[in-house]
């Protein structure tokens, strides 16, 4: 027969002190864990919502990023007429793009951040779908004007609609902001590729990368046989989702792994708090169990009962870490992403599989912390126990 | 001294509690010591650039090229001393995985600017012999197996094609912040072999100014002298231009304090509570060496002394645990912090943390026994 549960529930009561260390330590390495992931996660994210499923990344083949490509026209050409390319009302969907970098400050600290600054056509905005502007217009061909994203105005110094801008030996106006939900196109400064290849001494229509619409999500086979088929072209045609999530690997692992580093140890030290708990309860008790033993309960009753003891305490600690880091929802923070040697800001995403994660973290430490306590509950011998009264 | 049997016989008397307090201050030290490596590994390009150096990057971006011919320029500049520059390489080592920094280097000038990188004699005369000669950090040769006399093939991505290098060195950092990652190869190599558009640019420039002169001075000067050129300069400390990108990874300074105080709060808590129980549980006693005469003053420091010893020797046993990790298991990312180093700063200021939870933990639990009066302390028993 099993124990009635509010024997523990009582006896956790009962000695709320020791309870709160344990509950505590759960909380805190709880707490940090999700705290890592979210960020790990959030960056991935905002990377990974760039792209699009239906649409297809052209860079040089052997190119690691958008930074180190080079596309000509003759390569977007090229392709621009197959099949598998959705056309709209001015032509094929097709979006050469110029991106660099440009040395601009950060509000925060004045010291200079990598902005990555995109060259593109009015076209862009038919392929990239999720780009909305919120306020102003879109920059218009051949004008010195900029279309900046919603982060961007907010992490780096003197930006804001109508402003002017000084990159690169020209005045640019500030026309436009753009949200595009979070992605990374929203810490991006978009403007005319002609204007921009001068500015960067480069020459005219050669670019970073083309973005392709195509016309089903299963064209992007028959799009890359035919580059592949093609002997004019050495070029890479990638699912646009693809290669955001790889752009983000280098980073999300290394926050991944320093992540679970911190919170594993963290997790050592909540157990052995734990233990410190249940081993006092235990041995404050010694009496009441053997009394329980001597009633007639058996010793998986007695283990079962301080098991569910231990795991309330973890529950109770996985729960204030999950409501301790739920806050960080949505907060944006900025970092390097080394892969696109360019500064992006990112919103902290914390999931419900995230805080379930959380919770099955701390049910963990909970029983490693119970289970040796437990035993040695079940193992009192109950004569020499009850003699001590 | 004449105190420790008894000290000894108080921390052995629940023995599994003493060790689980000493283990809480084990793990907290020991990551105490893992978040001071990674926030020093990521603030090592501020703490290893030199005070005298100077970068001269492209105004517009790092990205940019500047000509070759700024080179006499600045070096004609008063007040700089000696000048060298590079380029940034970005090649693929058999995987995008396997990512180290590559710099094309002026191999005339590079040593001097840079005492802080050792080789012999004999590997500095190898480089400039031969113009496929290259050179690796101790870190990138030991991560992928090199040695002396290897051939080294990387990818070009930036400047496109099959790149091979003959290791002539393996240089090592004078200092333990210095950054033993770097693959430096020759610029006069990537001058011949690479695109038309590169030739006579550098990526930037490195410039070590006369000892004395006013740093920030000497870079407006240098960028007023290029200004309105097709090709303007950003002159900065190289101390700021590190800084700029490590401000550039985030705030995570913030983010190791914080870690770190949850940490510390909960260590706080479950020491104070595991000497407050002890305390508890040995009313009598203290009650006993108080009526044979010890000192009230006497049963509080023996308390105090309690949690202190607890603290240092788990608080010892941590920061040792996390130099043994740093020198013994590494750079646990595999490859991204080259720089994995714990240094004697952290460790003291980790002991002197681990002193004052110790205090602070045992303080309440010592004060209750200093208050204990005998006669009720024994109407209990």
């Amino acid at each position: 027969m099993a124990l009635p549960l509010v024997y523990n529930i009582e006896s956790v009561r009962t000695r709320w002190r020791t309870t709160i260390v344990a509950v505590l330590g759960i909380a805190g390495s709880v707490g940090v864990f999700i705290a890592m992931l979210a960020l790990a996660f959030g960056f991935k994210a905002a990377l990974v919502s760039s792209g699009s499923k239906d649409n297809a990344m052209i860079r040089r083949a052997g190119a690691t990023s958008e930074m180190d490509s080079v596309v000509t026209l003759e390569d977007v050409r090229a392709l621009e007429d197959a099949q598998e390319v959705a056309r709209g009302s001015s032509g094929p969907l097709v979006s050469p793009e110029m991106v660099v970098v440009a040395n601009l400050p950060l509000k925060a600290t004045g010291t200079d951040a990598n902005v990555q600054v995109r060259g593109v056509s009015p076209r862009a905005l038919e392929v990239h779908r999720g780009v909305k502007l919120i306020e102003g217009e879109f920059f218009k061909p051949s004008m010195f004007q900029l279309v900046v994203g919603k982060y961007a105005v907010k992490t780096y110094a003197g930006m804001g609609l109508g402003r002017t801008l000084r990159f690169g030996g020209s005045d640019w106006t500030i026309v436009g902001v753009m949200d595009t939900g979070g992605s990374a196109f929203d810490s991006e400064i978009w403007c005319d590729s002609n204007l921009l290849a001068p500015v960067y001494q480069r020459p005219l229509n050669i670019f970073q990368s083309a973005t392709v619409r195509l016309t089903s999500e299963s064209a992007l086979g028959p799009l890359q046989d035919r580059a592949k088929g093609d002997p004019r072209l050495q070029v890479q045609v990638e699912r646009e989702t693809a290669y955001y999530e790889k752009a983000s690997s280098m980073l999300t692992n290394l926050i991944l792994g320093l992540g679970t580093l911190v919170a594993t140890i963290m997790g050592v030290g909540a157990v052995f708090a734990a233990l410190n708990t249940m081993y006092a309860a235990v041995a404050e008790r010694s009496r009441e169990i053997a009394t329980i033993r001597a009633l007639g309960f058996s010793e998986t009753a007695v283990i079962v009962a301080f098991l569910f003891e231990a795991l309330l305490i973890a529950a109770a600690g996985g729960v204030i870490g999950c409501i301790g880091a739920l806050p960080l929802n949505g907060i944006t923070t900025g970092t390097m992403n080394f892969q696109t040697f360019s500064h992006m800001s990112f919103a902290f995403r914390v999931t419900p599989g995230l805080l379930g994660f959380g919770m099955i973290f701390a049910l963990l430490m909970g029983v490693l912390g119970g289970l040796p306590p437990a035993w040695r509950a079940s193992r009192l011998p109950i004569t020499v126990a009850l003699r001590d009264l | 001294m004449k105190y420790l049997p008894l000290l000894l016989a108080n921390l052995t008397r629940r023995k599994v509690r003493t060790i689980l307090t000493v283990g809480s201050f084990a793990v907290a030290l020991f990551l105490f010591g893992l978040l001071y490596t990674i926030r020093a590994s990521f603030n090592q390009g501020i703490e290893a650039a030199g005070a005298d150096r100077l970068v001269v990057i492209n105004k517009v971006s790092l990205i940019q090229p500047l000509p070759l011919a700024y080179r006499d320029r600045i070096q004609r500049t008063p007040g700089i001393k000696e000048v060298t520059y590079a380029n940034w390489f970005g090649g693929v080592y058999q995987d995008e995985k396997n990512f180290f920094a590559q710099f094309a280097v002026d191999h005339s000038t590079w040593r001097a600017m840079y005492p802080e990188f050792l080789l012999s004699e004999k590997e500095w005369s190898d480089f400039s012999a031969s113009r496929t000669a290259c050179i690796a950090g101790e870190f990138t040769a030991k991560r992928f197996g090199w040695k002396v006399g290897d051939r080294i093939p990387v990818r070009g991505v930036i400047y496109p094609g099959a790149w091979e290098f003959d290791l002539v060195g393996i240089y090592k950092g004078a200092r333990p912040q210095d950054d033993t990652s770097q693959f430096w190869f020759r610029w006069d190599y990537l001058q011949e072999n690479g695109p038309p558009w590169t030739k006579g640019y550098v990526g930037w420039y490195v410039a070590r100014m006369n000892a004395g002169e006013d740093m920030a001075a000497l870079a407006s000067k240098l960028d007023e002298s290029f200004a309105n050129s097709t090709w303007e300069t950003r002159t900065q400390s190289e101390q700021f231009f590190m800084a700029s990108f490590v401000k550039q990874m985030g705030n995570i300074e913030f983010l190791m304090v914080t870690i770190g105080s949850v940490v510390f709060f909960t260590l706080l808590l479950v020491t104070g509570n595991s000497m407050a129980m002890s305390v508890r549980e040995r009313t009598g006693e203290l009650a006993v060496l108080k009526a044979v005469g010890f000192t009230d003053t006497f049963v509080l420091g023996l308390v105090m002394t309690e949690s202190l010893l607890i603290a240092v020797v788990g608080g010892g046993l941590g920061i040792l645990a996390a130099k043994a990790f740093t020198v013994f298991g590494g750079d646990p990312t595999g490859g991204l912090l080259p720089v994995f180093y714990l240094s004697m700063v952290g460790i003291v200021s980790g002991l002197v943390a681990t002193v004052l939870v110790g205090v602070a933990a045992g303080l309440l639990p010592a004060l209750s026994a200093r208050r204990l009066q005998v006669v009720q302390a024994f109407r209990r028993l």
